[in-house]
């Protein structure tokens, strides 16, 4: 109270220089993260063989690209996988966190924990337990077995999010339903769901580009399938082409191109709900 | 018919592990009642509206709407309809959208619903309001919404809890008598829980008093307030003197209470509180029952006037009656800025009608 004017002098410069370094660090940070995908999008117009030396602008190997046979076959499998990973995971996941949010039951606890397992533990070992899996029940590896593979990862991360999403819901909302007539199945797609959404498109993206570009789990589970991600491994065995730039720098585009579909559909799904996911 | 209720809770228990939320009940609403399950927060009110919902079963007791034992049927199967204290509106859909919802799940043909939507929303005053989302309204509007969601369906029971709580006092007063006027038009049914004792009176035909799962008094406003039955209710009512005393002398009803050994004042025993000579009793008198008179005057109890504090509308003064027992009196502020009549330190009387007295049971 008695000099008021020099503690909020004081504190003043202090947040000035706070904000300074925050807005360096953030700086710092977005070019560390952004910096090497520009060069990789710039090189990929590179009219060279060489990666690093500029020498003009050239599409000839976004050509090359769509030219590779074995790359548009490994792409297409990918994307197959990629699908179908994602819806199955994506229902599964969403019933899941419904589940596990609104029922109470006495395994909850071992089952949760359960349910975070594949998150945590380390691709390599699941790549093994699934290989050694596949073989105990005799299934043939190739593009099932890397469904399956897909959806065991990938049903844990969408239940993460989507119930981040449900336990924000007010458990009143689904009484109301319920009190003007509603039975579960009507509560669940005219309440549930709809206010989910932004949760279950935020689980469905996490999903498909978790799959997309799954290498470990994928390596032990695919047999001889030709997919993206092992293709793409075994050209830069033998050195990084431009090629590589352009198709990397592809998916990036696919990637963003996923994100803003994803904000678009939350805003125009639920505009009275703040939050990516 | 006239002794089928509209809703009957017959020895409702209500037990969350072991703690008894809500401990044995009976209540009795009648068709067409303004009812109130009026006590402080966590005495159950909130429960039991939700047993009746169907949101919560009875652990013990039966449960009936309009004589149909409810048993656990589902609160989509139930002829009631909640308006929830936090309003619960659908915040992805319009106001319209959300009024409708009720009568989409019954099926009831489109024409019908885009009608009767209407008129649900004409009559709380948001018919302009139809294409808005819930976020887009003040909270008194919100909670016309959550009205209007829950009467469009003409329940047969409306149950709300606590729909004014969120509101800012003078318009709480201004929906108060809305609600009321809309319950007498409409002629459904209110269970109405609340915390407020005056929102309770000022609206009720009757009110059960609730304390730690337990009614304690149910009645009347007029009953309520003028016969209290026990300490907590007539404490939590309004304000009120208590006296405590031996009873001295009986007849009839009209009991004679010696306070301190030293003053003996009337009071009025109910059928149901009885009394024998010698019992010490408690004496509960309400300060605006009281007249204060001149020292010299003849009837009444003397006593010392000790305090007095001008509050507006009326005057509160507090009377010594004896070295341990004082009274409040209020009287209205009639007289314009007038003369004081008494004074701190003044020889006073005071009288009351032994009706106004009561003996509580506890
Ligand atoms: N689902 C529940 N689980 C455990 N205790 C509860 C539950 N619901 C209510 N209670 C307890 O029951 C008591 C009564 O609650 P409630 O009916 O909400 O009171 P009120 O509406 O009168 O404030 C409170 O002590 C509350 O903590
Ligand atoms: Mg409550």
């Amino acid at each position: 109270m008695v000099t008021p004017s020099l503690h909020t002098g004081s504190r003043a410069l202090l947040k000035k220089i706070g904000n300074f370094t925050l807005s360096g660090y953030a700086i710092l940070f977005f070019l560390f993260l952004y910096v090497p995908i520009i060069i990789l999008i710039v090189f990929s117009f590179n009219d060279s063989k060489s990666v690093f030396v500029w020498q003009g602008f050239t599409l000839k190997w976004y050509a090359r690209v769509f030219q590779d046979a074995r790359l548009l076959l490994a792409l297409r499998n990918t994307l197959i996988i990629s699908v179908a990973s994602t819806v199955i995971s994506t229902i599964f996941g969403t019933m899941i966190s419904v589940a596990m949010e609104r029922w109470d039951f006495r395994l909850k606890l071992p089952f949760d924990a359960l349910l975070f397992l594949p998150i945590v533990i380390p691709d390599i070992s699941m790549g093994v337990m699934l290989l050694a899996f596949f073989g105990l029940i005799g299934m043939a590896q190739g593009l099932g077995t890397v469904v399956i593979a897909h959806v065991a990862f990938n049903i844990s991360f969408v239940a993460v999010i989507v119930r981040a999403r449900m336990a924000s819901l007010d458990p009143r909302l689904e009484e109301a339903a319920q009190d003007l007539g509603a039975n579960e199945w009507q509560t669940f797609w005219r309440v549930i769901f709809p206010l989910l959404l932004p949760g279950i498109m935020g689980g469905a993206l996490t999903a498909f580009t978790l799959s997309m570009d799954d290498y470990v789990i994928t390596f032990f589970t695919s047999g001889n399938e030709s997919l993206l991600s092992l293709y793409i491994y075994s050209l830069v065995k033998t050195g990084v082409k431009p090629n590589i730039n352009a198709l990397s720098s592809l998916m990036i585009l696919v990637s963003m191109g996923l994100v803003l579909l994803s904000l678009i559909l939350q805003r125009k799904g639920g505009g009275d709900n703040v939050g990516l996911m | 018919m006239a002794d089928v209720f509209a809703v009957e809770l017959i020895g409702i228990s209500k037990l969350f592990g072991k703690f008894v939320a809500v401990d044995n009940i009976n209540l009795r609403i009648k068709d067409g009642e303004f009812y109130s399950l009026l006590g402080p927060s966590g005495c159950g009110k909130t429960t039991t509206l939700r047993m009746i919902a169907g949101f919560e079963v009875p652990t013990r007791g039966d449960l009936r709407i309009f004589g149909k034992s409810m048993g656990d049927t589902p609160p989509f199967k139930r002829p009631v309809n909640t308006v929830f204290q936090s309003y619960a509106l659908f915040p992805h859909m319009t106001i319209g959208e959300n009024v409708a919802f009720g009568l989409q799940m019954q099926k009831v043909p489109k024409k019908e619903i885009t009608q009767r939507v209407g008129e649900a929303l004409e009559r709380v005053r948001l018919a302009d309001y139809a294409n808005h989302k819930p976020k887009q309204l003040s909270g008194g509007q919100q909670q016309r919404v959550a009205l209007a969601r829950a009467l469009v369906n003409r329940p047969e029971v409306l149950l709300l809890d606590e729909p004014l709580g969120a509101l800012d006092l003078k318009l709480r007063k201004a929906m108060q008598l809305e609600l009321k006027q809309m319950q007498q038009d409409v002629g459904i049914t209110f269970v109405y829980v609340t915390h407020d004792q005056e929102e309770a009176l000022t609206m009720s035909d009757r009110i059960a008093v609730m304390r730690a799962g337990h009614v304690y008094q149910e009645g009347t406003p007029v009953e309520i307030y003028e016969k209290p039955r026990t300490r907590y209710v007539a404490d939590f009512i309004g304000e009120t003197n208590f006296l405590e005393g031996t009873v001295k002398s009986i007849d009839g009803n009209r009991v004679t209470v010696e306070i301190d050994g030293a003053v003996a004042v009337a009071a009025t025993a109910e059928a149901d509180v009885p009394v024998t000579v010698g019992q010490a009793v408690t004496v509960a008198i309400r300060p605006e029952k009281i007249s204060l008179l001149p020292g010299d005057t003849e009837k009444g109890y003397p006593g010392r006037l000790v305090e007095l504090v001008y509050i507006g509308t009326d005057t509160r003064y507090r009377v010594q009656l004896t070295d341990n027992a004082s009274v409040i009196v209020r009287e209205q502020n009639i007289v314009p800025t007038g003369e004081r009549k008494f004074h701190t330190g003044d020889a006073v009387q005071i009288h009351w009608s032994p009706a106004s007295a009561t003996i509580l049971a506890e």
